[in-house]
């Protein structure tokens, strides 16, 4: 048994709306900076998106083209894995559905590619239906490269893990292929309000 | 929690009685943990201040001002109060009077708090294994147990060096600016003395320090490091 | 706010926990590139849902530390220690 630290609070923040929070989640103004490797930077002459795999229609746009496709400016809740949850953060992105429009997909699977080598698996209804973006402004600004710029999944219904940093595509896959931390014992869809942080979850 | 001793306006040291402490190695660490009323933890490495011969465990803390753990740590800790500590931890990054030298430690910020218990070992231990400490801080006032290694100084056989990045007293007769080429060159031992290395500080300074020293010619396999995570900047 | 990318003295603790002894200064060989190095010497990223050693040589993931449930968990798959 630990011993409890007379007067320790943590940096946690008081909550307005409870029901907003997750079970097991504590809310934070800051925005933690979380990464498995170094920071890639990739030149954006080089950047491009790809929709990829099992797919009739494969696509890539070039970094101007990716700007020119209609934008939408979600404001929505992260949870991250770790324990923190943010509230109210406010993106820029593409809609997954408008880089889905033309894919022609019968996979029901989807493997998100980074650089620097980071991997994560989500299901096909998990990225469309109005739930997921390829974000590349945070807070009204362009999206730093510690925070994934500069392009990121973001996928806020799922613990943040799965908002891919450093997001370069969607290969579609015919089976549910593991991610980087879904190989190292993360739960495969990470819904965090079942609590699914753990494989067995 | 027997003391706290206040460093620098950042900084302050934990003095604790450790009930059944087994001694600990110059340069080891130890893992606190804080548990809050319902449960809620958070836990920090903290490098070991005190020498193996004193006879208190002594951590030197660096308030972050973003940080969780160390600004209650600093604020909050009173004498009396009971920490949760797990170690000692490490045998990479120590150093003991029987590994002889010559020993050169390069610290940067906070870095300095495991050279100082290897400081007080080579004393304690009357070792004359030459000792060289090049210290960077920000500011006069940012540099920790600055007395104490002042009179360490005056030793024969050690040698200190304090250089200031940011500001520097109209009187300062020490060094200035970030720890560089040039002032490695002068400081360190040439590679055929085959000093024993360490260098503990921010990831930036430690790597760039390191790559200078192999640069100039020294063994890769006497260089020990220590990254520390984000101090105050 | 910069990444923090530390070495594997920043994981000790837990890999005592994982082997019941001190680590920091075993050596092993990156089973990617072949380099030697402490696993003092591995560069750490922490504050990840776990933490990952990377072989300073390649950059190669050869560690993967993770606490599922309060319990640690080692997969050092990349990384074959000496004896």
């Amino acid at each position: 048994m630990s011993p409890i630290s007379r007067g320790f609070l943590g940096r946690r923040h008081p909550v307005d709306d409870p029901s907003r929070v997750p079970p097991g989640q504590y809310v934070t103004t800051d925005f933690p900076v979380l990464s498995a490797g170094p920071t890639p930077h990739t030149p954006l002459e080089e950047w491009t998106f790809e929709i990829a795999g099992a797919v009739d229609q494969p696509a890539s746009w070039s970094w101007d083209e990716f700007l020119a496709l209609p934008a939408e400016t979600p404001t929505v809740d992260i949870h991250c894995v770790t324990k923190w949850s943010k509230l109210d953060t406010s993106w820029k992105g593409v809609s997954v559905d408008t880089l889905l429009e033309r894919a022609g997909t019968e996979a029901k699977w989807v493997t998100a590619f980074c650089d620097g080598g980071y991997t994560t698996n989500l299901g096909l209804d998990d990225v469309s239906g109005g739930k997921a973006w390829v974000a590349y402004e945070f807070g009204g600004a362009p999206l730093e490269p510690e925070h994934g710029g500069p392009a990121r999944l973001l996928v806020p219904h799922l613990y943040f893990w799965k908002s891919a940093k450093w997001v370069r595509g969607l290969r579609f896959t015919p089976a549910d292929v593991p991610g980087f931390w879904e190989n190292y014992g993360y739960h495969n869809h990470g819904d965090p309000w079942l609590e699914q942080r753990y494989q067995g979850d | 929690m027997v003391e706290l001793v206040d460093q620098t306006p950042r900084t302050k040291s934990l003095v604790l009685d450790v009930p059944d402490w087994k001694g600990h190695r110059a340069g080891q660490h130890v893992d606190v943990r804080l548990t809050a009323e319902d449960g809620y933890q958070a836990q920090r490495s903290y490098s070991i201040a005190s020498g193996p011969e004193d006879d208190k465990l002594v951590l030197t803390v660096e308030r972050l001002d973003d940080g969780e753990v160390s600004p209650y740590l600093v604020d909050v800790l009173q004498p009396g109060d009971e920490l949760e500590l797990r170690g000692p931890i490490g045998g990479y990054f120590v150093w003991e009077e029987s590994l002889g030298g010559p020993l050169l430690l390069i610290a940067g910020g906070s870095g300095i708090v495991p050279f100082r218990a290897m400081l007080r070992h080579g004393i304690a231990t009357g070792s004359d294994v030459p000792l060289r400490l090049l210290y960077s801080s920000r500011a006069l006032d940012e540099v920790i147990y600055r007395d104490e290694l002042r009179e360490a100084g005056n030793a024969n056989g050690v040698d200190i060096e304090l250089t200031l990045t940011r500001d520097a007293p109209s009187d300062w007769n020490g060094r200035r600016g970030r720890i560089d080429e040039q002032m490695l060159d002068e400081v360190a031992w040439a590679p055929a003395e085959q000093p024993l290395i360490y260098a503990c500080g921010p990831t930036g300074l430690v790597e760039s320090v390191a790559d200078t020293l192999v640069m100039a010619g020294h063994d890769q396999g006497r260089i020990r490091l220590e990254r520390f995570g984000p101090t105050g900047t | 706010m910069i990444v923090e990318s530390l070495d594997g003295n920043a994981i000790a603790g837990q890999l005592f926990e994982v082997f019941g002894s001190e680590m920091t200064a075993v050596t092993g060989r990156c089973r990617f590139c072949g380099a030697s190095s402490h696993l003092a010497e591995l560069r750490v990223y922490m504050r990840a849902p776990g933490a990952v050693g990377r072989c300073p040589a390649c950059m190669r993931v050869v560690l993967v530390l993770t606490s599922v449930h309060g319990n640690a968990r080692l997969d050092a798959s990349g990384f074959e220690l000496s004896a």
